[in-house]
């Protein structure tokens, strides 16, 4: 286990970029690449690639089954990675379900709840029906929307939605209205992964306790940023993507607290999930094999393993304060601009290092355009979030999203590209 | 990409706007960014009498869609799905198809759109609200 005793030193960059052979090629006729949708996915270490590759070439073999010394190697990388892992984000690795991607660990838990109605005794508290109610926000992704939307529609529940403000916080003046005692469960993303801003977590689960409710918290643009721990934030559940915190796509993560997965129906069925199988009925493993049907993506898993020790190694706080200077620059930077609206907080307070704009007279796309001329890779659209964008009153924005290896000069050469494409389509 | 041409039909849309009468009427989005139009024609004797269209995009989709007006108006069905077809076929070509500006007229600076497969659909949105509307048009002739 690597220590973390030289957290107060600055993080040194370019040591950082030189793990990633990516970031050295050139885009569009010999422009360095600028990357800056890390939001969207981030990019690899070779520490991460390396230990992806040596997982393959050594014990490749499916997990949790079979006795030879393969599958055994095989199983102990996949459960030491779910070790290393839940141990990052403050769960034991018991309450660590590996899922494809935190889209699917959203779907588990709403799956899982329509399949309690018809469930064994004990999951009666996931049971959701006409007169309970699911509340989301209007800032979250599709991801953290569409799943309960659907399960509203399955179950005849209710869903309602906490709206955002002109500065894009959420705004919780409704919340005793909002959160009642009908709320089964509530679900918001840490981090909001347009607006930057960082949800008051405390306040919502403070609430939903008060009525009962569950809380399911999308971590997706938190975990790969800052420190978190789901413990201390005392949420139910938590999802995040390993392919945003410098790990393969494919693997993703759901924690669930113990007792909560212990008693909640599964989604998936089929082999490594039972416990004992009949011709008339089977029973279930204990969580987390309840939740991992099939022979699970291992590599994956091992590559986010990997990924921890990597950020480990460095510090979520060097990483934070790393990524809060960024943010700070490109905030000072975009606001200088004639013509550039930051849409999100315009401060950094509880905000991560996401900032989404959109420019007087130049679609967003066209922007991205000619960013993208200039070897600058950002993120064009409604990136996921469409009823965001429509209560924000636009069809789309631009979108920075930085991390560790983004140096400050990549945020000059953002802010110097937006006045360029002012520039381009004559409105500066 | 940005030829003058596509700036200009960006800039100073043809024929832009949502107009009576008409026989039938197409929305059409990209899912990926939001961007969309709605489109109206009016079909008289077997040819286009009038595209009138509203839209909210990029460059791209805008001066696309005011190109189209100007490629089919006043042309019958027939010529207007071949020139449909021609430009289809160029923008999905992905830099190899050589435009015919006899066919195509301002349409061929969208030659260097077809590079950029993130930018095809948003040169096609209009396209295929047209494509809607005159399926729409024929269904309502047949019903």
């Amino acid at each position: 286990m690597t220590t973390t005793t030289a957290n107060t030193t600055p993080l040194d960059v370019a040591a950082v970029r030189a793990d990633f052979p990516i970031l050295s090629r050139t885009v569009r006729d010999g422009k360095p690449l600028v990357y800056l949708d890390s939001g969207a996915t981030s990019q690899r270490p070779v520490q991460v690639l390396d230990a992806e590759r040596r997982f393959l070439e050594t014990c490749n073999a499916a997990v949790h089954r079979g006795a030879h010394q393969l599958a055994e190697e095989a199983t102990d990388a996949y459960e030491g990675a779910r070790a290393k892992i839940a141990d990052f984000v403050g769960a034991t690795p018991g309450e660590l379900v590996f899922t494809k991607n935190a889209t699917e660990g959203i779907n588990l838990v709403a799956y899982a709840m329509s399949n309690a109605a018809t469930a064994d005794d004990g999951a009666e508290r996931f049971v959701v029906g006409p007169g309970d109610e699911i509340v989301v926000t209007e800032m979250e992704h599709h991801a953290n929307l569409v799943p309960w939307q659907q399960l509203c529609q399955r179950t005849g529940a209710t869903l309602r939605w906490f709206p955002v403000t002109a500065e894009g916080r959420l705004d919780l003046s409704g919340i005793d209205e909002l959160i009642t005692e009908r709320t089964k469960v509530v679900a918001f993303a840490h981090q909001s992964n347009v607006l930057g801003t960082v949800n008051p977590v405390d306040a919502l689960v403070r609430k939903a306790r008060e009525v009962g409710a569950l809380v399911l918290l999308d971590a997706c643009q938190s975990v790969p940023h800052f420190p978190v721990n789901f413990r201390e934030l005392d949420v139910d559940f938590a999802v995040f993507s390993g392919h945003k915190m410098l790990a393969p796509s494919g693997i993703g993560v759901l924690y669930g607290r113990r007792e909560l997965l212990e008693a909640m129906p599964p989604f998936l069925t089929g082999g490594s999930m039972i416990e004992l199988v009949r011709m008339e009925g089977s029973t279930f493993a204990p969580p987390p094999q309840k939740f991992e049907a099939g022979v699970p993506m291992t590599s994956q898993a091992v590559g986010l393993g990997a990924a921890v020790d990597y950020l480990n190694a460095i510090g979520m706080d060097r990483v934070a304060a790393h990524e809060h200077q960024l943010v700070e620059r490109a905030l000072n930077g975009l606001k200088e601009i004639p013509g550039v609206r930051i849409i999100g907080p315009p401060d950094t307070v509880d905000r991560g290092a996401t900032v989404a704009f959109v420019v007087d007279g130049v679609h967003p796309h066209d922007a991205g355009q000619v960013l993208d001329s200039l070897g600058i890779a950002v993120r064009v659209g409604h990136h996921c979030a469409w009823p965001l964008h429509r209560s924000c009153g636009i069809p789309a924005t631009v979108r920075a999203t930085f991390y560790l290896y983004n140096e400050l000069s990549e945020v000059d050469a953002l802010v110097n590209g937006v006045r360029e494409a002012q520039r381009f389509f004559g409105v500066a | 990409m940005y030829q003058e041409i596509i700036l200009d039909h960006y800039k100073n849309p043809h024929g832009r706007g949502l107009r009576e009468p008409y026989d039938a009427e197409s929305f059409q989005v990209n899912p990926t960014c939001g961007d969309e139009v709605t489109l109206r024609l009016k079909v008289t004797d077997g040819k286009v009498a009038d595209v009138s269209y509203e839209g909210q995009g990029c460059s791209i989709s805008q001066a696309s869609t005011s190109v189209l007006t100007d490629l089919v108006t006043g042309h019958t069905i027939d010529e207007a799905l071949s020139t449909m077809d021609a430009f289809v076929e160029l923008m999905q070509g992905r830099g190899s198809v050589e435009p015919d500006e006899d066919v195509l007229e301002d349409g061929v600076a969208f030659a260097g759109v077809a590079k950029y497969p993130a930018r095809v659909k948003c040169a096609l949105l209009g396209w295929m609200a047209f494509k809607d509307a005159l399926a729409r048009t024929s269904n309502e002739v047949e019903a």
